[in-house]
């Protein structure tokens, strides 16, 4: 493996975020099955009339709002997710339409579990880079399943975010120093065609499947960029849940302070592919110029795909434009359980 | 019949260890056992295991590691008596040599648990119950045990935290452990405040999952100037129902395992200067002390809590931390009694070390007391 560098430096020319309202939270789950604990505090529900396509489509909008482009100058679109509402029908011609690309735009779906939205990041970088594409957007973006009474289902949330691409210039957010892939054949969590929720290995999906992974990947790239943690201002990790995250991070030798602004699964659950995506917008909410950040996805199968980017002084223009990722956090109703099920189709009348 | 002498032993670190077979661990195990015995001449192989058939889906085992080990040709087989196959399985490789009939046999344990499902796990362990009578109501072990915690408490007026310490023990000796699971201490509080897994036990009073594998190389005493021989070997069957038993508070498997090998061995109580126990929970370790004559019944727990089974107590218990903090690989966790029986009697137990320690028994459980192996090995 080698690290991937672009010929020419490539940024985020915009990104937006975007969680649905309605919330579930864990002590409801364990009202109903007689659970104790909680992974995390509450999780995202989605809304009758929200899938992954409306996800999409609210941060791709949020997205070209904040880069300040036109739409039609966006030449690819991938959307990551593993909730597509169509098993065949993509969900990037949806967001491509609606946001005004099309029609001379390449867009496709990608699906590698949780880390689908940021392999969509780099195959936006690559083409960009290649100047095949002026502007590439990435999505990541799920209404993720979780079967009733499994551990997954206090965390399983909905929620995304997408990422515009161009060469870097002075309106660039941040650019990319590099990014490295680790990958293998790890069957950690799975869900096949046809079937309603994923299913997946308990303790198997730590050591050698999360910690392996991401660990691999964070010090492939730290490796070959010549950075330890300290040289990091901040650092995202995939969120499936409060305490992996934080203990990736104090393996890695990060302190809380520099992933507590992107650690936004406590109080929105794991959004599977928005997850390093939407950390990563919250991180650049708070970011100032020079912050260098890392961000480490993670998914089931396995792999991860880590990212160096260094913010530029244009994260500081109109950093208002759209809304932060913490007003989303904040903007919550409160379903109950019965409510949850109906929402996410688990009831049928 | 012969003396028999503990050759060699061999244990792995009991771990998740997701990237290692059962057969590769078997293998470690047992070449560990070979290079301590600096002997690798076997003509027996006795294979104990308890979940492999449905775990891995894999029988044969005799074969199996015989061949992994080279030792093509030999007498091989798997020995299984739910928990207790360790146990037993040293039993039988004793009598082989003892008898005369073998000259150098391995006895080796192995299970590999981190792999199965929470469900598949239960439902493995459950299968030492009848599957007509007792497991197809869906009880599980934990279940059970939580009935005779329960009663045990009511009975003689102890509380929670006395039956707890057994636990707070186990961690406090498994710290500095190579091959133990858990080698941290815990508190009493902790163990308390940690969910329910059968009422009245707590989570943190059961001894977890793991995967491992532990080896013992047996030849006559005498022959080979090894320090550490078998004083006694003893196995004992007793009532497989719990509800046909006179107490559902005495394991009488246990009570007969421990007085034919006392009996056999030549010793008494005060002889013993260490034990490992079967405590798979709080309150089994506790009834193992009763039950085996070295406490009287209702006593176990405040004899615990009191710190008289500590080190440098009156009669160190688990001193490489019990099933609880040492870990129990269910088929292989006899052995890993055995092995560390061994260990305190040549002085080779590390920071586990009991002073002076001459005699040492162990104690194999399998199903809810319905098998019992009592081991007691001596410094020669």
């Amino acid at each position: 493996m080698m690290i991937m560098r672009t010929d020419s430096t490539v940024g985020i020319a915009g990104y937006g975020a975007y969680i649905p309202m309605n919330r579930l939270k864990a002590s409801e789950v364990n009202r109903v099955w007689g659970g104790f604990g909680a992974p995390i505090e509450e999780k995202s529900v989605v809304a009758m009339d929200e899938d992954a396509v409306t996800i999409a489509v609210e941060c791709a909008r949020y997205a070209v709002n904040r880069a300040d482009i036109r739409p039609e100058e966006i030449g690819a679109i991938y959307v990551g997710t593993e909730s597509k509402p169509y098993a065949v029908k993509p969900c990037g011609t949806i967001v491509a339409e609606a946001i005004g690309a099309t029609p001379n735009v390449t867009a496709a779906d990608y699906e590698f579990a949780c880390k689908a939205g940021t392999e969509a990041f780099q195959t936006c970088i690559g083409l960009v880079s290649s100047g095949m594409v002026k502007y590439a957007m990435a999505i990541g973006a799920d209404t993720a399943q979780g079967r009733p009474a499994d551990a997954l289902e206090y965390t399983a949330a909905c929620g995304g975010a997408a990422y515009i691409f161009g060469l870097r210039s002075d309106r660039t957010l941040a650019y990319l120093e590099g990014s490295w892939s680790y990958v293998t054949d790890t069957p950690d969590f799975w869900r096949r065609g046809r079937e309603m929720y994923p299913r997946h290995g308990n303790r198997f999906t730590g050591k050698p499947a999360y910690f392996q992974h991401v660990v691999g990947a964070a010090k492939g790239l730290m490796g070959e960029l010549g950075y330890e943690a300290g040289d990091f201002a901040y650092a995202v990790f995939h969120q499936p849940n409060v305490k992996f995250p934080i203990k990736v991070a104090k393996t890695l030798g990060f302190g809380m302070d520099s992933i507590k602004p992107g650690l936004v699964v406590p109080t929105v659950g794991n959004t599977y592919a928005g997850s390093t995506p939407l950390g990563l917008a919250a991180t650049l909410d708070v970011a100032e110029p020079g912050d260098r950040i890392l961000a480490v996805s993670y998914g089931s199968g396995a792999g991860s795909d880590a990212f160096s980017f260094v913010v530029q002084d244009a994260i500081t223009n109109g950093r208002d434009i759209d809304p932060p990722v913490s007003a989303f956090i904040t903007r919550k109703r409160y379903v109950d359980y019965s409510e949850y099920l109906k929402l996410r189709g688990q009831i049928l009348r | 019949m012969r003396k028999v002498a503990v050759s060699g032993v061999g244990l792995t670190g009991i771990r998740e260890h997701w990237g290692k077979s059962l057969r590769d661990l078997f293998e470690e195990a047992a070449l560990k056992a070979f290079e301590d015995a600096g002997t690798d001449d076997i003509d027996a192989l006795y294979v104990s295991n308890m979940g492999a058939a449905n775990l891995q889906r894999q029988l044969n085992l005799g074969a199996m590691m015989a061949d992994a080990l080279g030792k093509r040709g030999i007498d091989a087989l798997r020995v299984e008596a739910a928990s207790a196959s360790g146990g037993v399985a040293f039993h039988e490789g004793v009598k082989a040599v003892a008898s005369g009939l073998c000259d150098s046999v391995l006895v080796g344990g192995v299970e590999k648990m981190s792999d199965g499902l929470p469900d598949e796990v239960t439902a493995s362990l459950a299968m030492a119950e009848d599957q007509e009578y007792t497991a197809y109501t869906g009880i599980t072990k934990m279940g059970m045990n939580a009935l005779i915690h329960r009663h045990y408490m009511e009975r003689f007026g102890v509380g929670a935290e006395e039956i707890a310490m057994f636990a707070v023990r186990g961690h406090e000796h498994a710290r500095g452990c190579p091959h133990a699971q858990y080698p941290f201490k815990i508190s009493v509080d902790r163990i308390l405040s940690s969910p329910m897994e059968a009422d009245p036990i707590h989570m943190l009073e059961c001894a977890g999952i793991g995967d491992g594998a532990a080896a013992v190389l047996l030849r006559p005493a005498g022959e080979s100037g090894d320090c550490v021989e078998v004083a006694s070997t003893a196995v004992a069957s007793g009532h497989y129902y719990l509800t046909e038993r006179p107490d559902i508070l005495t394991f009488e498997a246990v009570r007969g395992a421990a007085a034919r090998a006392l009996e056999y061995a030549g010793l008494s109580h005060g002889d013993i200067d260490l034990v490992e126990v079967h405590d798979d929970t709080t309150i089994t370790g506790v009834l193992a002390l009763e039950d085996l004559g070295f406490v009287d019944k209702g006593k176990g727990a405040t004899y615990v809590s009191e710190g008289l089974t500590a080190r440098d107590g009156e009669l160190p218990t688990n001193t490489f931390g019990g099933l609880k903090a040492r870990g129990n690989p269910v088929g292989a966790t006899g052995l890993y009694q055995v092995a560390e029986v061994a260990l305190q009697l040549r002085g080779q137990a590390g920071p586990c070390q009991v002073e002076g320690a001459e005699v040492g028994l162990a104690q194999s459980v399998g199903g809810l007391g319905s098998t019992c192996a009592v081991t007691i090995l001596r410094r020669r």
